[in-house]
């Protein structure tokens, strides 16, 4: 295979043969891109299907659910959940859906398939890393898979994994054995594939930009992912010790999330010295950076979008990428507003309250350009901008609810309970899924040489942005009304009456999540039977509208591009009324 | 489409604000000494961002139904001042809410949190394991007996793993299964966890502290209304999670005496 | 046979850009005036190094907070063999420098061309294979420091102390041998492009491998200072 770093001007890439090698084991970064797309497609309906299984069972414990003893006998005899298999279902939701879908999908799989595309590259910097980290994350996912097979069960100690419960063993209960070693590893794995595939994102960016393409020029999904990128090489390369040390302490007997003392199913523990804050500092000191990589992708779709459907320019594009760098810079001073009462120094709850109420100065400032971008804007409302639109309501509403839970007065009544669900499902599982099918139903013609089917596209919109609301809005009052979050049953004397809001919102999750059956639909449909497309359905100016739909082997067939322009020359005047990157036409007026 | 989502911006803005200012679902009453600044710090929160929430979403749905006219004559228009005065007024609006907030919050998680213990308080010592919670009172000779990790035996009530044979002090400490305390009294609990990770909260307390294996973390509160609440686990701490909880009786200090000695006595 | 003087009749291919000053070191590796993109492994390689040096600072603040939480810490002695294996790194840095140098006659697209050329060009390739050799070297020493511990009756589990020992110790090494494996990359790539360091990865792999020296004598003054 002729190793492109060694040329020193011109690229040379001879597209592959076979199978294996255009399919599976593919070193291009678009087809790289499709597989993770698709891995995050599976995990997404696990994900949906386990938060069925738990809002079942949340709102009508005593019902028999079909077919879920043959999934595990153990865990649902006679289709009943137990309160420990509620708790691994909790578990693996979260960790397939943290991970494995919106690390994946807004970050991995749109940004490798169109960074490249949008700075005028070839391919990634590292194509065989590329193909490792894919692959790595697969394997990753096995592990994960696996975890559900074991003879104790899946995990129960929830995407964060808490130690000691996490760290001691069996002892501590179901689903603390073999599943949770399972869940370690898995997750090890998945941080090497994210190391390696942030590497590529930074060094693409940093290095193969071709002419004329500054970083100033750069589309904002672009930026997006490289300031995500860097937020993933940092936050990983703390997860990944984090895990290595969780692995020792249940299999090595070492101790260090493990103090002296503890008493577990009736056994004093080997185990001295450790501390469970330690866990807690080194999850969340990459937990939260986390979650801004799974939003920041999102918002740099949305940008990249929205004005391409607004027919006008972003407003303010430099203090929206500067936002974003805010953001990023920020995220690594705020794990502690996790942990206000976790036993921690109650002086160091203002010191982390102060920047965190701080990032929602950038994360504010991006909502109000976003909103300023469709003033006066000759919207053309296709699904795509229909998620754009979407997307701006509901980052609202879930940034809102975090003013709250970054005050750690309020963190008093207001920590574990369902208003942090509330507040965390409103800005990753919505707002950045609807990056994640704003992006779909923009870049889908480009990666398939077909359009999706717009009226479905406006039926799937509708359905998800009331569904969503009507999933997600009440959980807030429950947690205001003090329902604890994590519980397989609601027995409180005071929790009872909150049963029926329970049963409310497991029937709107039930039908939302029906309705993302019609956006399956459409890929699957459109991929085959979908109009053709043209090279640039919406007259977006982004390089990825300049070569072919799909782009061929190399991206631009041969050419080397030259960027005149930035991206955002929409709304001008002219016959045309954009200026693509790569025309030399400069914008006279608007 | 445009004025549909408007539309359905505005209305779902709406009705969920109206739920929040009703109160339909909300906290109940505090029966704390330290709970007034909390609400006071929620209702402050509530209004500053309920505001912010309701004139994002509206100026959002305005707009959308603004852009929806796509009539060809129609020129495309920029925000007036561009994206100076939205930038400036976050910094601004936000920059001083967040200073607002800080300050005054600050003040209301101290006096819980920092603020020393009353030097007169009640102690209770509070042990959490899977899946209970249980409090010890010093009894009459006002001292707590040590704990002993291998002699917990759950089976003959020693949940604490006292030495009642060599340790004296232990021999008249009171251990039950829910919190009697008199009201109007500081009470100090010690929090500490048998096993895993475990939390104290209660609603009306307005209090919330995690149990941390290997550390003692002091808690302190003062009743102020008597009544019967309900103590929950709120961290994630194994199968039984769910149904951990305990009872928090806040009595007159005559029935409180009553009920020690009547513990004591057995 | 190694020489570290440059026989008179090298052909060295010098880029001063044009500037007519004197010629200045040359790295293999950086962008020639023929403009070229810098070299991406180098970029990469940088990347790694900003990643790998926050994975070994997780662990250093974890020891941090572990010595800090109660007071079981061991302190005890460091195995001598230790600084034997300090200075068989550091010397493995000279001679992957002595490589370096060699390579500068090369440093041309075409290669070796030459038959001083060649000379130097396997020269060079000794000296990497000296600089990996030692790399294997300072491994096996880890493990003989290892041995030594265990000896003592401290093994991972036996107090945080020799926990974080290991943990630190095996740690670096698995990424010493990564960078081992570099060595035989390298070297391979090197017999492809005619001995073209700047074409063979040389830059991003000497880059890497000096940084895990420096890395080992950060943990080893870290070990010395607070164990």
């Amino acid at each position: 295979m002729h190793d492109v770093s060694s040329d020193p001007a011109v690229h040379h890439h001879t597209a592959p043969t076979g199978f294996l090698r255009k399919w599976v084991f593919s070193l291009d970064h678009k087809v790289i891109g499709k597989q993770y797309y698709a891995l995050a497609l599976v995990s997404v309906f696990i994900g949906i299907v386990l938060s069925w299984l738990m809002r079942l069972h949340l709102a009508w414990p005593a019902w028999p659910i079909p077919l879920l003893d043959k999934l595990s006998a153990v865990g649902a005899p006679a289709g009943v959940m137990t309160p420990e298999y509620y708790l691994s279902l909790l578990t693996m939701h979260g960790t397939i859906m943290v991970f494995f879908v919106l690390t994946n999908a807004p970050f991995a799989a749109f940004g490798n398939y169109f960074l490249p595309i949008q700075i005028g590259a070839e391919d990634m910097a590292f194509p065989r890393f590329n193909m490792m980290s894919f692959w790595t994350t697969f394997v990753a996912w096995l592990f994960m898979m696996a975890a559900f097979f074991v003879a104790d069960g899946p995990p129960i100690s929830g995407w964060t994994a808490y130690a000691p419960l996490s760290a001691v063993g069996g002892d501590a209960g179901p689903g603390l054995a073999m599943g949770q070693n399972l869940w370690a590893i898995s997750i090890a794995v998945f941080c090497i594939a994210s190391l390696l595939g942030a590497l590529n994102f930074i060094s693409t960016t940093l290095d193969l930009r071709t002419k004329g393409m500054s970083l100033a020029r750069m589309p904002f999904s672009s930026w997006a992912w490289f300031v995500t990128s860097v937020i993933a090489l940092l936050a990983f390369a703390v997860l990944l010790p984090a895990c290595i040390l969780l692995i020792l302490d249940r299999t090595a007997g070492t101790s260090f999330f493990i103090p002296a003392g503890l008493v577990l199913s009736d056994k004093l523990q080997p185990h001295s010295g450790g501390s469970p804050l330690l866990w807690q500092h080194l999850f969340w000191f990459f937990g939260h950076p986390e979650v801004y990589i799974a939003i920041l992708p999102s918002i740099g779709i949305v940008a990249t979008i929205l004005p391409a459907f607004a027919r006008k320019p972003l407003l303010g594009p430099r203090a929206v990428i500067g936002s974003m760098i805010a953001i990023g810079f920020l995220s690594y001073m705020v794990w502690g507003h996790h942990m206000f009462v976790s036993g921690m120094n109650p002086f160091s709850a203002d010191l982390f309250s102060i920047p965190t109420l701080i990032i929602t100065i950038p994360a504010t400032i991006l909502t109000l350009l976003l909103i300023g971008t469709v003033y006066g804007a000759k919207m053309r409302f296709t699904s795509a901008a229909l998620f754009c639109l979407g997307f701006i309501s509901v980052f609202i509403s879930g940034g809102i609810s975090g003013f709250f839970l970054a005050q750690p007065s309020l963190d008093t009544v207001l920590h574990a309970t369902y208003f942090v669900v509330a507040h965390f499902h409103f800005v990753m599982a919505v707002a950045s899924i609807f990056g994640v099918f704003a992006g779909t139903y923009f870049w889908f013609p480009k990666m398939t040489g077909r359009m999706m089917n717009e009226a479905m596209g406006k039926w799937h919109f509708w359905l998800t942005f009331l569904g969503v609301y009507m999933i997600f809005m009440p959980m807030h009052y429950l947690g205001l009304a003090g329902n604890v979050r994590r519980y397989s049953a609601f027995v409180d004397d005071y929790a009872i009456s909150l049963i029926p809001v329970h049963k409310f919102i497991t029937i709107a999750a039930l039908l939302t999540g029906a309705a993302q059956l019609i956006f399956l639909f459409n890929l699957i449909w459109s991929r085959f039977r979908g109009p053709v497309a043209a090279e640039n359905p919406w007259e977006a100016t982004s390089l990825e509208w300049s070569t072919s739909s799909p782009p061929p082997f190399d991206n631009f067939g041969g050419r080397h591009m030259v960027v005149y322009n930035g991206p955002n020359e929409y709304g001008v005047d002219g016959p045309q009324d954009y200026i693509m990157q790569t025309s030399p036409e400069k914008a006279r007026s608007r | 489409m445009g004025k549909l989502f408007s539309a359905a911006v505005i209305i779902i803005t709406v009705v969920s604000v109206a739920i929040f200012i009703m109160h339909v679902w909300w906290l109940p009453v505090d029966i704390s000494t330290t709970g007034p600044a909390v609400d006071h710090q929620l209702d402050e929160t509530m209004v500053g961002t309920g505001i912010l929430f309701l004139a994002s979403q509206i100026l959002l749905a305005l707009f959308v139904w603004g852009s929806s006219n796509t009539s060809s004559s129609r020129k495309i228009k920029i925000f007036p001042g561009g994206a100076t005065p939205l930038v400036t007024f976050a910094v601004i609006l936000v920059g001083l809410e967040i200073l607002t907030l800080t300050f005054v919050g600050s003040k209301a998680w101290g006096a819980i949190y920092i603020a020393p213990p009353d030097p007169n308080s009640l102690k209770i010592d509070v042990q959490a394991e899977q899946f209970a919670f249980y409090f010890r009172y010093a009894g009459p000779d006002g001292q707590f007996g040590g704990v002993h990790p291998d002699k917990i035996d759950d089976g003959s009530g020693n949940y604490f793993g006292l030495d009642p044979a060599n340790d004296v002090a232990a021999r008249d400490d009171i251990v039950v299964g829910s919190l009697t305390v008199p009201v109007n009294k500081p009470i100090l609990l010690m929090l500490h966890s048998k096993d895993v990770g475990h939390s104290f909260f209660v609603r009306e307390l307005r209090v919330q502290q995690d149990f941390v294996p290997g550390l003692d973390i002091p808690v302190h509160f003062t009743a102020t209304k008597m009544g019967k609440y309900e103590i929950v686990c709120t961290q994630l701490c194994g199968l039984g999670h769910y149904n951990m909880k305990a009872y928090l009786d806040v009595v007159s200090q005559d029935d409180f005496d009553e009920w020690l000695k009547a513990q004591a006595g057995q | 046979m190694a020489t570290t003087t440059l026989p008179p009749s090298a052909h060295i291919v010098v880029d001063d850009r044009g500037s007519g000053s004197p010629p200045k070191a040359i790295r293999p590796g950086h962008v020639t005036a023929s403009g070229a993109h810098a070299e991406k492994s180098e970029t990469g390689v940088w990347i790694a190094v900003a990643a790998i040096s926050m994975f070994f600072a997780a662990f250093t603040s974890s020891m941090i907070v572990r010595q800090g939480v109660t007071p079981d810490w061991i302190h005890f002695q460091l195995p001598r063999v230790m600084y034997v294996n300090t200075l068989v790194l550091l010397v493995s840095s000279y001679t992957l420098e002595l490589a370096r140098r060699r390579f500068v006659a090369t440093s041309g697209s075409a290669g070796a061309t030459t038959e001083a050329a060649k000379s130097l060009v396997s020269k060079g390739m000794y000296w990497m294979y000296v600089t990996g050799a030692l790399g294997l070297l300072f491994v096996l020493g880890q493990l003989l420091a290892w041995r030594n511990l265990s000896a003592q009756g401290l093994y991972l589990a036996t107090n945080p102390s020799s926990s974080f020992f290991y943990v630190f110790t095996a740690t670096h090494g698995i990424h010493l041998l990564g960078g081992v494996c570099g060595v035989l990359y390298v070297l391979a790539r090197l017999r492809r492009t005619n001995g073209v360091a700047r074409h063979s990865g040389f830059g991003a792999f000497s880059i890497y491998w000096h940084f895990m020296d420096i890395l080992w004598v950060y943990l080893l003054l870290l070990l010395v200072f607070r164990f």
